[in-house]
């Protein structure tokens, strides 16, 4: 008998939620402002994940990149239900923070942020189902792989 | 692990709603944007310029409607960017009926707010000019660049929602450019070895905030060898406003120094960290971020835009002169300059907007010709001495741009094509 045991991954709660699906990894930061479309979609031509959903998934990315109006773009994706169902970043990026915390004001949804140190992000893999835990009254995010 | 944000009892009060819903709502994102980041501290701002005025999409317009809703109101002096509509010429305005209204709406949230209509991504020089060493929360890229590098004032990098919330409560995290550390600048840009010629065009001080922004990406760089004095009635205030906007656009520069001119840098030693990085630039370096700033060679030319950011006092006076008495725009050309409706106001008692009109100039208000629908549908190449303008542009308009100078700009609207002044640039 195989018992597959779940490993649970500790970071810092950037902003609070709960989500559970599946890992989009990206191998490099992207834009939300320029770069990812009102759909969800990484529309950068640049970036090595062109093309790639966020909708829906768990996003796993190093950091954030560009523009200050990143904030809204990312509301904007939170309040249609086109948006990522979480963050993880090595990196955490105010920015997107923002976005987080003022649709959690106005449209009631708390998509969570989390930030791991570099050895935890790195057991975070494409496709994989993870459940995030970043619960406001925790110390510590949990994400179980 | 993390630091601990304390909070005073005045600002615990705010976040517990004793000030009202709005101000907790806002007090709640500042206090979990300062927990992110681990600042230790909030502090008190002297005042805002708050960028969220351009209609982006619906957030912007349900989260400040929601402030007005919630008896929010500004706590501190609040300028306004520009907005999508020009309010004082609403027909030169062109776009679908829901960026229209919702643009009306939001420009309209921001003034029950208690915020200035000052409608101006150059606040700075339409009567907001923070003193030296104050704290700001400043968003809009070229005005942070301009009041933390040239003012001596201090704000972090703002932008959408955050600059609202620090005006509403009065408050920002204590980090970033507000502490002395985060200051210094960590890159030296040496242009000692450059024909001071070179700089005596205000074109190619858009060519320098294009290495700026290129080479410091985010971070603080301090530049030696080039001309300029504050005091020199704003001809050097105007360069370094261009310098910067282009700055913060080709990169994400929130601060740089000007060695001699810029008042944290008298000199050098005064502003470098240690081990900073030193580059020594070429005058090939400046002909090569100028030729990224024009995307067509084509002598072909549609119109002329100036004013990104907002046109001054002093730059509507040098064109006045180099207009002159000279002869009209050509037919085919539009000759478009953005402000403020209060320079535009002020320039118009000095009568130099109306040497401007006479020529066959037109002028917009509160918004900017790369941000909303203004120039015709058949323009395509459009000649700017702005670099932020060319910058953005292409990519916003699908327009090809010319950079030139103020002379340049003049002499191909009156010839209905591009004509260059290439010794300028030897």
């Amino acid at each position: 008998m195989v018992v597959i045991m779940a490993k649970v991954l500790t970071g810092k709660i950037s902003h609070p939620g709960v989500a559970e699906g599946e890992v989009l990894l990206l191998t490099e930061p992207v834009s939300f402002w320029g770069g990812v479309d009102h759909h969800g979609e990484i529309i950068d031509v640049h970036h090595a994940q062109h093309k790639a959903k966020m909708t829906n998934k768990i996003l796993v990315m190093p950091s954030g990149r560009g523009s200050s109006s990143a904030t809204a773009v990312l509301a904007e994706l939170i309040r249609t239900g086109d948006g990522p169902l979480a963050i993880v970043m090595l990196q955490c990026d105010t920015i997107l923070v923002i976005g987080a915390l003022v649709s959690a004001e106005i449209y009631d949804i708390s998509l969570p942020i989390v930030e791991l140190e570099q050895a935890e992000y790195d057991q975070l893999t494409d496709g994989m189902r993870v459940s995030v835990d970043a619960r406001s009254d925790q110390e510590v995010a949990t994400i179980t792989i | 692990m993390s630091t601990t944000l304390t909070l005073t009892t005045e600002e615990q009060a705010m976040l517990d709603g004793e000030h009202g819903p709005a101000v907790a709502m806002c007090m709640r994102i500042i206090v979990g944007v300062a927990r992110a980041n681990g600042a230790e501290k909030l502090i008190e701002i002297e005042s805002a310029h708050a960028d969220g005025t351009l209609y982006h999409g619906e957030a912007g317009l349900d989260f400040t409607e929601k402030l007005v809703e919630l008896g929010g109101k500004v706590k501190v002096k609040t300028t306004t960017n520009v907005g999508s509509l020009d309010l004082l010429h609403p027909n030169l305005v062109h776009g679908d009926e829901t960026l229209m209204s919702h643009g009306r709406r939001l420009m309209d949230a921001h003034i029950a707010l208690g915020c200035e209509p000052t409608w101006s991504c150059a606040p700075y020089q339409a009567g907001h000019r923070p003193a030296f060493g104050s704290h700001v929360a400043w968003a809009e890229s070229n005005a942070i660049a301009f009041v933390n590098s040239v003012l001596g004032a201090r704000s972090d990098r703002y932008g959408d929602f955050l600059d609202l919330s620090a005006a509403v409560t009065g408050r920002v995290p204590f980090g970033g450019l507000h502490h002395d550390a985060a200051r210094k600048a960590v890159l030296v840009l040496d242009f000692s070895e450059i024909d001071s010629r070179v700089f005596s065009e205000d074109a190619a001080w858009a060519a320098l905030g294009v290495i700026l922004g290129n080479r410091a990406g985010t971070r603080v760089a301090a530049m030696v060898g080039l001309p300029g004095d504050l005091s020199d009635g704003g001809v050097t205030e105007d360069r370094l406003k261009g310098m910067g906007a282009t700055s913060a656009s080709a990169g994400g520069v929130g601060l740089f120094h000007v060695v001699g001119v810029t008042p944290e840098a008298p000199t050098l030693e005064a502003i470098v960290a240690p081990n900073a990085e030193y580059l020594k630039m070429t005058t090939a370096d400046v002909r090569e971020a100028r030729d990224t700033l024009s995307t067509t060679s084509s002598e072909k030319l549609d119109a002329v835009s100036l004013g990104t950011p907002h046109f001054s006092v002093d730059e509507f006076r040098a064109l006045a002169e180099v207009i002159g008495d000279g002869p009209k725009f050509a037919e085919n050309i539009d000759f478009y300059i953005s402000t403020s409706r209060d320079v535009m106001a002020r320039s118009k008692d000095l009568g130099y907007l109306d040497v401007f009109l006479a020529a066959g100039g037109r002028v917009v208000t509160d918004t900017c010709t790369y941000v909303t629908p203004v120039l015709n549908r058949d323009v395509k190449n459009v000649m700017t001495n702005s670099g932020k303008w060319a910058w953005y542009a292409p990519g916003n308009l699908g327009i090809d741009t010319v950079l030139g100078s103020l002379s340049e700009c003049v002499a191909s609207a009156r010839a209905g094509k591009v004509v260059r002044d290439e010794s300028l640039w030897s």
